[in-house]
């Protein structure tokens, strides 16, 4: 095999350069905006940015940082790339089985019961758990507390509309999620959309809250916070993750992404596992 | 290329039978990690790791998120994530799905590329769509080796075939030779 030590260097060198780079960037946008994406995952960072750059019609991480620090509107676009999450309705549809089987009998002890969604996104998985505690009879005792960073998705979140050409996907894991209904008697379909019924909402409180800077608002009995943790650095997740033990009563449960994990934070021996696979978490101290 | 430090594999349609006979030739203790692209269903469980353990002397799990990487372990990327790598760690995303695939092999491919540059071997295998083209021509640009399976062995030849046209790739192998390859690759860089 040739070895060309130079060359390789050089590509080493361009790497490097191309992480500080990126580095500025979050810096640039934490001082100038207040956004701060200083701790995000490096790679899913490095992608998404590089996506805009594209899409801005630019070719280097340099040109992007000057765009954005001087046009607001290239800001914003950047805001979406970096901070919308796609997730689907009853996404992972074998962790609302494990839901219905190991917490609502929990839940079920309880007069009243406050859910923190953290990181809703545009609210599938929001009016997912909503239809599934109206069909185990708690939504009226329920208030879901739905968060996220993106006040543009919060806004598409509250119309309970979605894209019709979802409803198939949402649909088979509806039914796989264990449901005991007819899924389409959840929404009225109109044109490319599924209108979902305002009942479902009706308990719910949907507010921008951002994970990285702010504080804890109140104390929850549930918090789901799925696949959000991902785009979060190790330092990041810890923050976070200390967060949600101050908003965590005692015996509350904590649900996260398949592929989450709390194994490598601090708060690991505050939590029992309730169901590993589904990764599914109860504070007991 | 460097040392190999990493070693990164995309497949798709008859790629279960193809990452058997390149797991199955890996020696126990083989001295680099392994991460593994196969479009897969995006609610399936974890069968697949265990129907690749049965044939491996390596251990094959599902990646969890910030997982360290490892010598000597398969890593898969699990059903309806993206698995990216940064220096040493593993990361996961949820983004759109890429060349219609979610995992996709250009993500992974891409990151890898990146973050390991002339450390990193890449190999394309069967599959009937044009995942990982992209990801072969980032690794050849970053520096890297790659090592694609002959289309004429593949079960499904577009996947190979698109990269071998989308770069100028070192080694067209017929699928028995590719795990001996590896391991000869592996030992003999310095």
């Amino acid at each position: 095999m040739s070895t060309e030590p130079e060359i390789l260097t050089e590509e080493q060198q361009k790497h490097d350069l191309e992480v500080i780079e990126i580095q500025l960037l979050t810096e640039g946008i934490y001082h100038h905006y207040g956004f701060d994406f200083r701790d995000y995952s490096m790679a899913s960072l490095r992608r998404r940015v590089w996506k805009r750059i594209y899409a801005e019609g630019l070719s280097t991480v340099s040109g992007l940082i000057e765009k954005v620090l001087h046009d607001p509107s290239c800001m914003e676009r950047l805001l979406l790339d970096l901070s919308i999450n796609t997730t689907a309705m009853f996404r992972d549809p074998t962790f609302y089985v494990a839901f219905r089987d190991k917490v609502v009998p929990l839940l079920r002890t309880y007069p009243f019961v406050r859910i923190w969604h953290a990181g809703c996104s545009t609210g599938e998985e929001v009016y997912s758990m909503a239809i599934l505690l109206q069909e185990e009879g708690l939504y009226d005792r329920c208030r879901i507390y739905a968060t996220d960073i993106n006040e543009a998705v919060l806004q598409r979140a509250k119309t309970g509309i979605f894209p019709i050409g979802t409803m198939q996907e949402n649909t088979s894991n509806y039914i796989a999620a264990g449901g005991k209904a007819t899924f389409s008697d959840y929404y009225t379909a109109r044109y490319d959309h599924a209108i979902f019924r305002p009942g479902l909402r009706e308990n719910v409180v949907f507010a921008q809250h951002n994970l990285v800077t702010d504080s804890s608002f109140n104390v929850f009995n549930v918090i789901f916070c799925r696949n959000v943790l991902i785009y979060f650095n190790n330092a990041l997740q810890e923050r976070v993750q200390q967060l949600f033990l101050n908003s965590m009563e005692m015996f509350g449960v904590l649900g996260l992404g398949r592929k989450e994990s709390i194994r490598f934070t601090s708060v690991a021996d505050d939590y029992e596992e309730l169901d590993i696979e589904e990764k599914l978490y109860r504070r007991v101290r | 290329m460097r040392k190999c430090e990493l070693v990164v594999v995309g497949c798709s349609l008859g790629g279960m039978r193809a990452l058997q006979s390149i797991l199955g030739a890996l020696p126990a203790g083989f001295a680099v990690p392994v991460a593994v692209v196969q479009h897969r269903y995006r609610n399936s469980n974890d069968a697949l790791p265990q129907f690749l353990s049965r044939t491996s002397r390596l251990p094959v799990v599902d990646v969890d998120d910030k997982q360290w990487i490892k010598a000597g372990t398969v890593y898969l990327a699990p059903a309806n994530y993206h698995l990216l790598v940064e220096r040493g760690q593993f990361e996961l995303s949820v983004d759109d799905a890429v060349a219609y695939s979610r995992p996709s092999v250009d993500v992974l491919f891409e990151s890898a590329a990146d973050a390991y540059g002339p450390s990193l071997a890449a190999v394309v295998l069967t599959g009937a769509n044009r995942d990982g083209a992209r990801g072969v021509a980032r690794v050849k640009g970053r520096g890297g080796f790659v090592i694609v399976q002959d289309p004429k062995t593949a079960e499904a030849p577009s996947m190979p075939e698109a990269a071998i046209a989308a770069a100028r790739v070192d080694r067209i192998l017929p699928l028995e030779r590719i795990g001996p390859f590896l391991v000869e690759l592996c030992r003999s860089q310095r």
